[in-house]
């Protein structure tokens, strides 16, 4: 009796004995290659855009460190940036570097006690979708949009359409703009192109609100790509990911005209130049959208990953530093690719990242 | 006498009250209680966290700028939504009501009562998707037609939406969604109406609709309007098949068919919501708070009138 029950508990025994032993043997082989087998809980949040690379980073990095808990946030990239100087994030995502207006980098650097770490995460192309018959391959170029998008050209058969369109039958149908109807950084980054590319034929700044009343609206992505898709003649601007069956636009770059790629995007990225007057740590970019140079794709969307080069606790910062340099990692930005279409940093800016994420240590 | 009074057995002022009663009322005296509490809870809420939301710097409130700027196109287009919603549901509703409780056999009665209060089973969300989707698409056609014939009138001064994503579809999407309110207690109001009365009209020769008109309705009127009201606040406050539906931006507009209309304030809130930061969302509870006094509002004047037709009525 009693020798049965003692055989009945040990079997089970064995077999978690043997589980937790290979369990740590292969948590000593991770801890190998990504710098300690870590473990505690990770904080972070921001951008609702990164959500779904940030599902496929928490992945991979736990099957590393399966003792480290990531939570992420999807609050939008404001309240992730706040989140993040108040100290309630160790560290944020966000669809924007951080700014100089209102005093959020200061605040930033006063939280870090130093220069603030931004790494860009991924590039994410924005096309720009259309849905008009009897056209497949729209060609346009910057001026154009700007045309189209503030309502100085409102026919398909319009001159300067044309002009950029020589071999395509254009129908005479009236053209209907859509735009986000919440504050998106996808709005943010194609007013910026626009403001920037134009050559003055699209008057405002770049604002994640759109800046013009009235039109057409659509919210969020989904709804702005159900907009697009509802109407003849309509022509919208969303993640290049989530276009589905729509027509794509080709953007004119110097003399070409680009369809919006990841490589292009990427590429675009590492042509354009550092925002002035910032730390080393900081890669805050100004993205060039007037760049000419072939194959760049210059309507994207850059999102970030905003963290401290140091952490009064060792166990944090080591978290902090494990789990960035997985995300700039090969690995990492492959794996965001696959499960969330966004366009793997070009290799220079990659390595760069990796370096700069390498120095985030504890005080 | 005095002795009589004071006796214990006779004591006919206090009925009678076992421990059941006294828990029942509590009960019942609690649930009052805290409803009001509740309300008094969110309004409190409200206004503490809506306050800082009417003096944040301007870029908060693009592209408006300031608060009253900013909730007044808003307030407009809920108002003008409801408004339309009801105009569509109302006549509706009751037709259908007085179908179920004077008019249709009992055999059908029933059933087409059983569908209408499962409309009110589907969920908004599922409304919103149908309106975007699939019935905007199908009012294309409706809005041309408006425009050509219509278009003298600023409610259809055009030009149409090509997407049918307009305050018009969203108005008829909320009256689908406010009829089996409106149909439900209606219903059950003119099934109460006394049968003599009825019968009284019938025997001195009255028509059936007259029957209607000079028994039911006088008897119905106050639950009608109740019925009004909540198929009111639910259009309202209705705010996932709006924000779906609606091509919305920051207007003041009559028209009902462009491609520009205004939002409303629940719509706003649940699309802005996701990336508020904290100084926009202090914003979006405070144009809540708004909403909150207008409903008040709206609902009182009401009553307001129904009272004083009652009164007048009565004497």
């Amino acid at each position: 009796m009693n020798r049965t029950s003692i055989r009945r508990a040990a079997l089970p025994g064995i077999a978690v004995l043997t589980l937790a032993l290979t369990g740590c043997a292969a948590g000593n082989e991770a801890s190998g290659d990504s710098g300690g087998g870590l473990s505690g809980t990770l904080n972070g949040g921001g951008s609702s855009a990164q959500e779904a690379a940030q599902g496929a980073w928490r992945a991979g990095f736990q099957t590393d460190n399966s003792g480290v808990t990531v939570n992420y946030d999807p609050v939008g990239s404001g309240t992730g940036r706040e989140n993040f100087i108040s100290g309630a994030y160790m560290f944020a995502g966000s669809d924007a570097a951080l700014s100089e207006d209102g005093g959020e980098l200061d605040k930033a650097k006063e939280r870090c006690g130093g220069d603030v770490i931004e790494v860009p995460a991924y590039v994410s192309p924005i096309a720009v979708v259309y849905n008009l018959e009897g056209v497949d391959n729209l060609q346009l170029s910057a001026p154009v949009i700007g045309d189209i998008f503030s309502g100085k050209i409102t026919k398909w058969n319009d001159p300067k359409i044309a002009a950029d369109n020589p071999d395509a039958d254009l129908p005479s149908t009236t053209i209907t703009p859509v735009h986000r109807s919440d504050d998106s950084g996808t709005t943010e980054n194609f007013t910026d192109y626009l403001s920037q590319a134009s050559e003055g034929s699209w008057k405002y700044e770049a604002d994640g609100v759109w800046p013009i009343k009235g039109g057409e609206a659509g919210d969020g992505t989904s709804g702005l790509v159900a907009a697009v898709k509802a109407g003849d003649g309509t022509i919208g601007y969303a993640d290049e990911s989530q276009v589905g069956d729509l027509g794509v636009a080709s953007i004119k770059v110097g003399s070409d005209y680009n369809a919006p790629t990841a490589e292009g995007a990427a590429k675009a990225l590492a042509a354009s130049p550092r925002v002035e007057g910032r730390g080393d740590n900081d890669m805050a970019i100004e993205v060039d959208r007037t760049t000419t140079e072939s194959g760049t794709y210059p309507i994207s969307l850059t999102s970030y990953l905003i963290a401290c080069p140091t952490y009064d606790d060792a166990n944090d910062a080591d978290m902090v530093k494990g789990y960035l340099s997985y995300i700039v990692s090969e690995d990492g930005q492959q794996a965001a690719a696959d499960q969330a279409g966004s366009a793997p940093l070009e290799s220079s800016l990659q390595q760069e990242a990796a370096k700069v994420v390498d120095q985030i240590s504890a005080k | 006498m005095s002795v009589i009074t004071s006796s214990p057995e006779k004591a006919p002022a206090k009925p009678p009250r076992s421990r059941g009663d006294r828990l029942f009322a509590g009960t019942a005296k609690g649930a009052g209680l805290a409803i009001l509490a509740a309300l008094a809870g969110v309004f409190i809420f409200l206004t503490i966290e809506g306050v800082p939301g009417l003096s944040q710097t301007e870029a908060t409130y693009a592209p408006n700028h300031d608060f009253l700027s900013y909730v007044g196109p808003l307030i407009y287009g809920t108002i003008l939504a409801a408004v339309l919603a009801l105009l569509l549901a109302v006549p509706f509703a009751f037709g259908i009501a007085l179908f179920i409780s004077h008019y249709a056999p009992r055999k059908l009665a029933v059933p087409v009562a059983y569908v209408i209060d499962l409309l009110a089973a589907v969920p908004s969300v599922v409304f919103g998707l149908w309106g975007a989707r699939s019935l905007a698409t199908y009012l294309v056609p409706v809005h041309d037609w408006l425009y050509g014939h219509l278009s003298f009138l600023p409610f259809f001064a055009g030009p149409p939406s090509v997407t049918g994503r307009t305050i018009f579809t969203a108005g008829i999407v909320l009256a689908i969604m406010i009829l089996p309110i409106i149909t439900a207690i209606s219903r059950e109001v003119f099934a109460q109406t006394p049968r003599l009365d009825q019968e009284a009209a019938l025997a001195l020769g009255a028509t059936r609709w007259e029957m209607v008109r000079l028994s039911v309705f006088p008897y119905a009127k106050s639950g009608m309007v109740s019925a009004v009201m909540l198929g009111l606040g639910r259009a309202l406050g209705e705010t996932m098949a709006v924000a779906m539906v609606l091509s919305a931006s920051p207007v003041y507009t009559l028209n009902l068919i462009s491609n520009t209309n205004p939002a409303t304030v629940a719509s706003n809130i649940a699309s802005s919501f996701a990336e508020a930061t904290p100084a926009k969302l202090h914003v979006l509870i405070a144009t809540g708070l708004v909403l909150f006094a207008v409903t008040f509002a709206v609902n009182f004047a009401a009553r307001w009138v129904v009272g004083r037709n009652e009164r007048r009525m009565a004497r």
